[in-house]
């Protein structure tokens, strides 16, 4: 990997990516590969038919979700430092990382790994989770053999479990609070994204 | 060989097949032929039995005779297939059974009965199994089975570590186990000290192949992570050629007298030579069968003849040239796989599919029941001492050198393997039917051949058997959950299967980083100068394109008749009424009775990730692509959903159809698209495989998706919404108005529900659901709401298909 730092200099606002997202240089670099490879065009930027044609991706159930995340709402385009902010969610926390008191949350934080899953569900971007939002996604990861009622069923459990100021929708801190037991570190991150 | 081309069936082919094989076995079985001994080398006759001319002398004339020995080759032949066919049927009459207990396992059981009952009635077993009918007849189909059905994506994104445990593991069990044995032989206390170090070394070799079938199975319920499915699965593969290719070595080794060093090293030259010739051949077949099947779109019945054929082909040559014949016909189905399937029509795809996994199970059923049969009626040579030391390195050394091997790879690999993978790969080496069959064609030439087939068979039944059966539970109790499911809430359970499904999503986003340069160039390679030599109509490659053609959503719409209820039109119905009326519904009590069912309900329907890994590998069935329709299928039916209600409410639409990225990609498409090209007519397939109108892929339509529309023909507001995206794109237009000719033709019957006026134009969308898919998706980000305003105009203003400049936009 001797042209590492030649390469990084050809990739715009590297060593500013590398300070936010905490990702190594060569990562920087893969990402960046990646992303060339995904931008067929060579238009230095990201479409949602570029996502598309990751044929994995179609096969999700939340595929769509998914990339619609990648896209701030208005926007149509996906730049390179886009791309990798958002992947920088996925990295494991870093658990040696020094807390300094006046820095800005990483973007691998436990929060910003349930903000970003919180949003995969909230699509009207309205803070909360409503209950058609819930069944939308509940239809998308269940199977064919479930009938109306039984989701919606499942979805009214959901609410009455996490909702706490009875306003039949989820918001972010009751989301936060009802997978306070779960291993979100574990759950939202790629290994080789360390 | 003479081989009869009856083209109708499969069936007919098998038949002759066997017939053929029957030559072969004519050689070996004592039979005193009828002077019209002729028959069995010429075709079967399928007809009765005839008379011969009536004899003059005699004066009787015999009404009803029986000439058995004419036909007991292939008798004999086609019972044996159907007893092991009914054994297999019988397996999933129960289904629990195969659940815990491996089919090999079965199939064993199944020829130890039959064993039992050929031996109490001293009959002898059908001395078939001679080395050549094992290596040119049976071997071939299972290998080309696994070859076929091979996921060559993450096979070459692991291929080092693939060949690592194969070569290196294989040569470190033969070595060390037969090093080992020799040692034990030393030993006066067991008596068998005449076996020699090469005849230890070819015995070693004979039981180092692993079998995958048992595992795989095993693995598919665990979540086992693909990497690992996919080393177990390229190594039991490659071990194959390794071992026949040690099996050759040392049983020439093994003639000497006195080895030589400078023997050894020719030898282990040799060996390279052995395997990567293999590899070229069979390239050089895939790539030959490929071009061959560029030509064949006139003639559909003979192309799956053309695959096998070649395969077969590359196997008898790399025979011929003694280089590895498995090598030769793994790689040359891989090769041909991905080309072929695009020339290919979809019946022949399917034919060829079920083909050769009929082939391939029928051979390795065959393989095992003989196991079972031989087990008991040979003569078994029993050393106590001997044997049980075979067992206990074989297990000794393969777990050592899954160990080793690991530690010395994992740095190389991106997802290095944990102490549990490392166990499930020792403890999953399962020894079958190669092993078996290799011993029993051991030359007579051994002196302790009947040992080293006892030996072989004991350890073949203990790991089926025991590690076999043992697997699954103890993988289990390894995984074993932390959490109790029903102190879970539900809350959770979904939320943590949504975070699984996005880190799916995301890794595949990201790819897979190690091997991507040389992929990336071959890629490049491939689709410059390959894929327009090989493939007949090559189009720019679109994922969900191809993804669909896999598919064959025709099977996919046969579910969806099958659903209960209407799957597209009723859930979305009901959720757009409450959207639109905002019900609230009251909170009602749940029972915690409710909860335990949903509790199942989630854990049986929600979509596993990874299904992939699932569909392929299956060895004994076909790949099941259920999930991946009723996603697809889904997400179709929710664009169309989000279409109709796009086309009414102005707000709802934006926040709706921004949804679906993930369908593609217009733009490539149609660019890529010259104009004019229309369906192939030459396809005799299509026409009467369609009752739906066919998805207007810019691709062949004769290739798969038949797209049924039936739900969908209420849906009128459909065409409206189409009409809004048509105006933005007039090249897109263009294109499409080129293809429109042969459409309406084909889906006139379509039209009859719908707005006269936009009647073309939904025919249109809908056959081209993925343009119009991705036009909408950008134009979705920027869609204000005032754009649906316009949404009833075009209905007015365009009763026809004319070309029309983009009035706005």
């Amino acid at each position: 990997m001797g042209s590492t730092s030649s390469t990084l200099l050809k990739i715009p606002n590297a060593e500013v990516l590398m300070q936010e997202t905490g990702f190594s240089p060569a990562h920087i670099i893969r990402l960046h590969d990646r992303f060339k490879a995904l931008d067929k065009e060579g238009r230095g930027y990201l479409c949602p038919q570029d996502f598309g044609a990751i044929k994995e991706l179609a096969m999700n159930p939340i595929g769509d979700r998914i990339i619609g995340a990648f896209f701030s709402p208005g926007k149509e385009t996906v730049d390179f430092s886009t791309f990798v902010k958002i992947l920088a969610h996925f990295r494991p926390v870093d658990k040696d990382r020094p807390k300094e008191p006046n820095s800005p949350e990483p973007i691998n934080s436990r929060s910003n790994k349930l903000k970003f899953a919180f949003q995969l569900y909230d699509q009207d971007k309205d803070g909360k989770i409503s209950r058609d939002e819930l069944l939308k996604v509940l239809r998308a990861m269940l199977g064919m053999q479930v009938t109306e009622e039984q989701l919606e069923s499942i979805a009214d459990r959901t609410i009455q479990e996490a909702d706490l100021d009875r306003d039949e929708a989820i918001s972010f801190e009751e989301f936060r609070k009802s997978l306070e037991k779960v291993n979100i570190d574990h759950k939202m991150s790629i290994r080789f994204l360390r | 060989m003479v081989l009869n081309f009856n083209q109708r069936s499969p069936f007919t082919f098998l038949m002759c097949l066997i017939c053929t094989v029957s030559l072969g076995y004519g050689a070996n079985v004592n039979v005193i032929l009828e002077p019209t001994a002729t028959s069995p080398s010429k075709l079967p006759p399928l007809s009765p039995m005839e008379e011969t001319d009536p004899d003059p002398v005699e004066t009787t004339q015999a009404v009803f005779t029986l000439d058995y020995p004419r036909i007991q080759i292939p008798f004999e032949i086609t019972l044996w297939v159907l007893l092991a066919s009914f054994a297999k049927i019988g397996f999933h009459v129960y289904h629990k059974i195969t659940v815990w207990v491996p089919e090999s396992c079965l199939l064993i059981s199944i020829g130890l009965i039959v064993g039992g009952i050929m031996h109490s009635l001293h009959e002898k077993p059908p001395a078939v199994l001679t080395s050549n009918v094992f290596f040119l007849y049976m071997l071939p189909p299972i290998v080309l089975d696994s070859g076929y059905f091979m996921p060559t994506r993450p096979l070459f994104e692991n291929f080092g570590t693939v060949l690592w445990f194969a070569v290196v593991g294989t040569l470190w069990n033969s070595i060390g186990i037969g090093i080992s044995l020799f040692a034990i032989c030393q030993i006066e206390a067991f008596g068998v000290q005449d076996i020699t170090l090469q005849e230890n070394l070819l015995f070693a070799s004979i039981i180092s192949a692993v079998e995958p079938v048992a595992v795989l199975t095993v693995f598919e319920d665990i979540s086992i992570h693909e990497q690992l499915y996919i080393v177990v699965f390229g190594e039991c593969l490659f071990n194959d050629a390794v071992t026949v290719v040690l099996y050759n070595l040392f049983n020439h080794v093994a003639a000497l007298e006195v080895v030589e060093a400078g023997e050894v090293f020719l030898d282990i030259g040799r060996f390279f030579v052995v395997g990567l010739g293999g590899m070229i051949f069979g390239v050089l077949f895939g790539f030959v069968a490929a071009f061959t099947t560029r030509f064949t779109g006139k003639v559909r019945e003979i192309e799956p003849l053309i695959i096998f054929l070649y395969s077969y082909l590359a196997y008898l040559i790399a025979e011929l040239l003694a280089i590895s014949s498995i090598m030769a016909i793994v790689i040359c189905a891989l090769t041909m796989k991905y080309y072929v399937e695009e020339n290919v029509s979809q019946r022949s795809c399917t034919t060829i599919r079920h083909v050769i996994k009929m082939f391939g199970s029928v051979s390795e059923t065959l393989i095992f029941f003989f196991l079972g049969v031989v087990t008991i009626t040979t003569e078994h040579q029993w050393n106590w001492g001997y044997i049980l030391f075979t067992l206990l390195f074989a297990l000794l050394w393969r777990g050592l050198g899954i160990l080793v091997l690991t530690q010395i790879i994992n740095p190389f690999r991106t997802i290095p393997f944990n102490f549990k993978d490392q166990f499930c790969l020792a403890y999953g080496g399962l020894r079958g039917a190669v092993s078996f069959a290799l011993a029993f064609t051991l030359p007579d030439s051994i002196g302790c051949k009947k040992l080293f087939i006892t030996g072989t068979i004991v350890i073949i039944i203990f790991t089926v058997f025991i590690q076999g059966i043992t697997l699954r539970p103890l993988l289990k109790l390894i995984n074993v959950r932390k959490t109790n499911r029903n102190q879970e809430t539900i809350n959770s359970e979904i939320h943590k299967r949504l975070m699984e499904h996005t880190v799916a999503g995301i890794e595949d986003l990201c790819g897979q980083w190690s091997h991507y340069y040389w992929k990336d160039k071959f890629m490049k390679f491939n689709n410059r100068i390959i894929r327009k030599i090989l493939i007949r109509d090559n189009r720019p490659e679109s994922s969900i394109v191809a993804l669909y053609k896999k598919l064959e959503l025709q099977n996919a719409m046969e579910i969806l008749d099958q659903m209960p209820g209407d799957i597209s039109a009723a859930p979305s119905l009901i959720s757009l009424h409450k959207e639109r009326k905002n019900a609230s519904k009251s909170r009602k009590k749940l029972l915690s009775s409710d909860v335990t069912n949903m509790h199942e309900l989630l854990s049986k329907n929600m979509y596993k990730i990874r299904q992939r890994t699932v569909s392929y590998t299956n060895k004994h069935s076909l790949p099941n692509d259920i999930t991946a329709r009723e996603i697809l299928m889904r997400r179709h039916t929710s664009l169309r959903r989000s279409l109709r209600a796009g086309s009414f409410h102005g707000t709802n639409a934006s926040k709706m159809s921004h949804n679906y990225f993930s369908l593609p990609m217009g733009r490539s498409l149609n660019t890529g698209f010259p104009p004019g090209r229309l369906v192939h007519t030459g396809d005799g397939d299509t026409e009467s495989e369609i009752d739906y109108p066919s998805i207007r892929r810019p691709r062949r339509v004769s290739s798969k998706a038949a797209m049924p529309l039936r739900p969908l023909n209420t849906l009128k507001e459909v065409a409206s919404s189409v009409d809004t995206v048509d105006e933005q794109n007039e090249e897109q237009r263009g294109y499409r108005r080129s293809h429109l000719g042969s459409n309406v033709s084909r889906s006139g019957h379509l039209t009859s529900h719908l707005h006269h006026g936009s009647s073309r134009n939904y025919s249109e969308g809908d056959h081209d659901f993925e343009e119009q898919q991705s036009r909408l998706s950008p134009h979705a980000w920027v869609q204000e709401p005032q754009d649906n305003s316009d949404v009833q105009h075009p209905l007015m203003r365009r009763p026809h298909w004319l070309p029309q400049t983009p009035h706005d936009k």
